[in-house]
């Protein structure tokens, strides 16, 4: 794993280390404040202006993790992040360095994650003569971070680094950048950096108003039909099993996002899996018909509230969120509740007056469960579905495997049809919805839960996009499956081009995908090829017990498309159940 | 057992508007919009300009005009923004606003509020004391003068600069330069850390 491999040090030496030596540079002042911060892990791709920076590197215990490409150290860092809860962190060298970690940082804004981005800078000299390899970092990522700082000195660029650092991670998480000019990184100082503090600016609600928490207790309280939305921020918040004694003591049914899953177990007879687009049926009616919604750490995505004319058109909505720009911003709140989802949920839990009486509201909820499971069609001999892949591994793995995916229809099976039931078990690209996340998110996942076993469910499309990376897993001996569920087609484009584009499928089919087994062994990882039913158990376990980086090409049921679906803009309660009810819509 | 198919399924009555608020499900809602003054103590320091008028150009909320300019403390520069936009899309301005690192505190100030701008129009020389009298007419002023031209001063409401070029429109207007709004509350209010 180290990438000092060639100047061996002794294994102990640093461990009986008490005294750090003092920085003389910039460059190890940022490293100071990173190991101050407590970064373990750092993922990059070294480059001229950032050079400065990995030298400071080379004296520190951090561990560097060289990636394949930029995007896949950003979005390793992200996945870093989401299973640990920790910010990740991710190097880059300047123009083309930064500009390819801009779609990792744009999916961590978008998914609350946090994420600190270090880029190298040209000379501040050189800065606006559109010098080699200069962007302007800080003007291209201002609108995708919590905030991009320009570091201007050398004696302050340690607390630069220090203050992004309890940015990312403070209050609403997300990601931070440091633009890191050659010269500053070069400089000489003795400065060493402060401790992680956010800016004096920002401020983190903590505890709701009481008296908000009461009146929004006794409204969920008279509730005939409660539910219980719990979004992303549930997780990030670690107030999942606030939640669940919550719900279970009340006997509420939860019904999660699409980022929230995990955070609520599937196999509790409470839960409603989650609602939106592709989502349950039976959460989509329960959202549907709700008079009083706890929602909880969710921005109200259009993915999950369809048109939100028609969503939860009776409800009275309880909103808790750390970020009050979050209240009413899509869906209006009847009771705002302005604080940390643990915090909230605590006092909400002393609050309540009684359970709701809504026994017929539960029984209703399962009548719903019975008549909309969630299936698909398994004639023997059909090409494999992807489904049945899915449901398999599910149940052959621990229940805190983490699942890691691309983005299409892959994503929804793996969401679908995966029973989840730890927080931070759940790794995929929500808000941004980006192709070639799995593959890189997949090593910092690995990384982040090493005795985790970790899956990655991708398309051949978003595969393709980040493949390189499987250099990555093979150099650190990751013990990562990927299942390449493959149809020789962007799936979910092509879906979308079947129902609403009178099956014009431009651009969509992929009948030149390359052989994903063979693909694997050249990188040096397993490859494994499976087409049908018979070997799709004993395919997975010897993927499963090779101890390195496996992948699985999947060759999948090309015609299978993901049901339930809402269309865009649409009303939850009339999801199709099958392609032609979409034509009823 | 499949489930009814969509137009069998169970459903309330309610309804939402657009802005995602519960509304008679018989009667026809929409928020119009009206003109809010947002005044920001923000970090004076390079690119809190270009994050603001970023912000607002990336949410969509329509600016109608944007000023900035350093406070008594060196440190700290106020701007004021003249928006219009349905009460929910100022209720969001204000919160996006307040996220934004460099702000230190965002309000609304009331309609009351004492609000100018100011306007330079540059007309022609020829009758300069017609000019000078409409320009006494607005409470401006002269500032500028040459044979071709003359350069007036105007501050005031929006409403009075707008009646004052147009009837500065006589003389043949060559140039104008307006700045937005600049405003504070009424009496002894201020904005928080305010100098
Ligand atoms: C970077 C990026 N480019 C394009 C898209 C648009 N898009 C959304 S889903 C999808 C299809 C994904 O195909 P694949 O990865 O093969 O998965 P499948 O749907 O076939 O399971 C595409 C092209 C996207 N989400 N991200």
């Amino acid at each position: 794993m180290s990438e000092r491999a060639s100047v061996p040090k002794e294994e102990d030496e640093t461990e009986t280390e008490t005294e750090q030596d003092p920085v003389t540079t910039g460059a190890q002042s940022v490293i100071r404040a990173l190991e101050n911060a407590g970064t373990d892990y750092v993922f990059g791709v070294q480059g001229g202006a950032i050079m400065p920076v990995y030298d400071a590197l080379y004296d520190s215990d951090i561990n560097h993790v060289t990636m394949a490409h930029e995007q896949g150290a950003s979005h390793a860092a992200d996945a870093y992040g989401v299973v640990t809860g920790d910010p990740g962190v991710c190097f880059a060298t300047s123009g083309p360095g930064a500009t390819n970690l801009v779609t990792g940082i744009a999916d961590a804004n978008m998914d609350s994650d946090p994420v600190i981005a270090l880029t190298g800078q040209v000379p501040t000299e050189f800065v606006g003569n559109d010098a080699f390899q200069e962007t302007d970092t800080v003007g291209i990522t201002q609108p995708i971070t919590k905030e991009s700082y320009f570091a201007a000195d050398s004696d302050t660029v340690g607390d630069n680094v220090s203050e992004a650092f309890a940015l990312a991670d403070a209050g609403r998480q997300g990601p931070t950048l440091v633009d890191l000019p050659k010269d500053v990184t070069q400089g000489e100082t003795e400065v060493e950096p402060g401790a992680p503090e956010t800016p004096e600016t920002y401020e983190v609600p903590e505890e709701a108003d009481d008296e908000n928490v009461q009146e929004a207790a006794e409204a969920l309280a008279e509730a005939d039909r409660p539910v219980i939305l719990s979004g992303g921020g549930v997780i990030k918040a670690n107030a999942s099993s606030a939640l669940r004694e919550f719900a279970k003591e009340y006997e509420i049914p939860v019904i999660t996002t699409m980022p929230g899953i995990g955070s609520f177990p599937e196999d509790h007879e409470l839960s409603l899996e989650w609602a939106g687009m592709h989502g349950t049926g039976y959460a989509n009616m329960a959202i549907t018909n709700t008079d009083c919604m706890l929602a909880i750490g969710t921005r109200f995505d259009d993915r999950l509230t369809g048109g939100v004319d028609s969503f939860a058109p009776d409800a009275e909505v309880i909103h808790v969120d750390i970020d009050p720009a979050e209240i009413s911003k899509n869906v209006y709140a009847d009771y705002p509740l302005i604080g940390d989802a643990r915090e909230v949920l605590r006092q909400l839990f002393d609050a309540m007056p009684r359970a709701p009486d809504a026994d017929e509201w539960r029984d209703q909820c399962q009548v719903w469960k019975d008549e909309y499971p969630m299936s698909y069609d398994t004639p023997d001999d059909e090409p494999l579905k992807p489904q049945y892949v899915v449901e398999q591994f599910s149940e052959m793995t621990p229940d805190d495997t983490i699942v890691c995916t691309g983005v299409g229809q892959h994503q929804m099976w793996a969401s679908q049809f995966w029973e989840y039931t730890e927080p931070r078990t759940w790794v995929s690209s929500h808000g941004l919805g980006t192709m070639g996340y799995g593959v890189p998110a997949a090593i910092g996942a690995k990384l982040a839960a090493p005795d985790q076993e970790v899956v990655c469910f991708d398309g051949d499309g978003s595969f393709l996009m980040t493949v390189q990376g499987l250099s990555v897993a093979v150099r650190e001996q990751l013990d990562i499956t990927y299942v390449v569920l493959n149809n020789e087609a962007v799936g979910m484009v092509r879906q979308w081009q079947d129902g609403f584009y009178e099956g014009r499928r431009m651009a969509s089919e992929y009948p030149w995908i390359p052989q994903f087994d063979k693909l694997a062994e050249a990188f040096g990882a397993r490859g494994f090829t499976l087409e049908s039913y018979e070997n799709v158990e004993e395919t997975i376990q010897e993927a499963r017990d090779y101890d390195g980086p496996s992948v699985i090409d999947a060759h999948i049921d090309p015609g299978e498309n993901v049901f339930p679906m809402v269309p865009s803009g649409g009303d939850n309660g009339l999801f199709a159940l099958e392609e032609d009810h979409l034509d009823q819509l | 057992m499949p489930g009814p198919a969509p137009d069998e399924r169970m459903r309330p009555k309610g309804r939402r508007n657009t802005q995602g608020i519960r509304v008679d499900p018989e009667a026809e809602v929409t928020h119009e919009p009206r003109q809010a003054v947002l005044s920001a103590l923000v970090k004076h320091r390079p690119g809190v300009l270009s994050e603001v008028s970023a912000l607002f150009s990336r949410r969509q909320f329509n600016i109608e005009s944007l000023t900035v300019g350093p406070t008594a403390d060196d440190d700290t520069a106020r701007m004021t923004i003249l928006i219009e936009e349905p009460e929910p899309g100022i209720d969001q301005a204000k919160k996006q606003l307040r996220k934004l690192v460099p702000v230190i505190s965002v309000r609304e100030l009331e309609g009351e509020a004492v609000r100018r701008e100011l306007a330079l129009v540059k007309v022609s020389g020829e009758k300069p004391d017609d000019v000078n009298a409409v320009a006494d007419m607005y409470n401006g002023q002269a500032v500028d003068a040459s044979t071709d031209s003359v350069t007036v001063e105007i501050t005031g409401s929006k409403q009075k600069i707008d009646a004052a070029i147009e009837a500065f429109k006589q003389f043949d207007v060559q140039e104008i330069v307006r700045t937005g709004a600049a405003a504070l509350d009424r009496g002894p209010k201020t904005l928080e850390k305010d100098v």
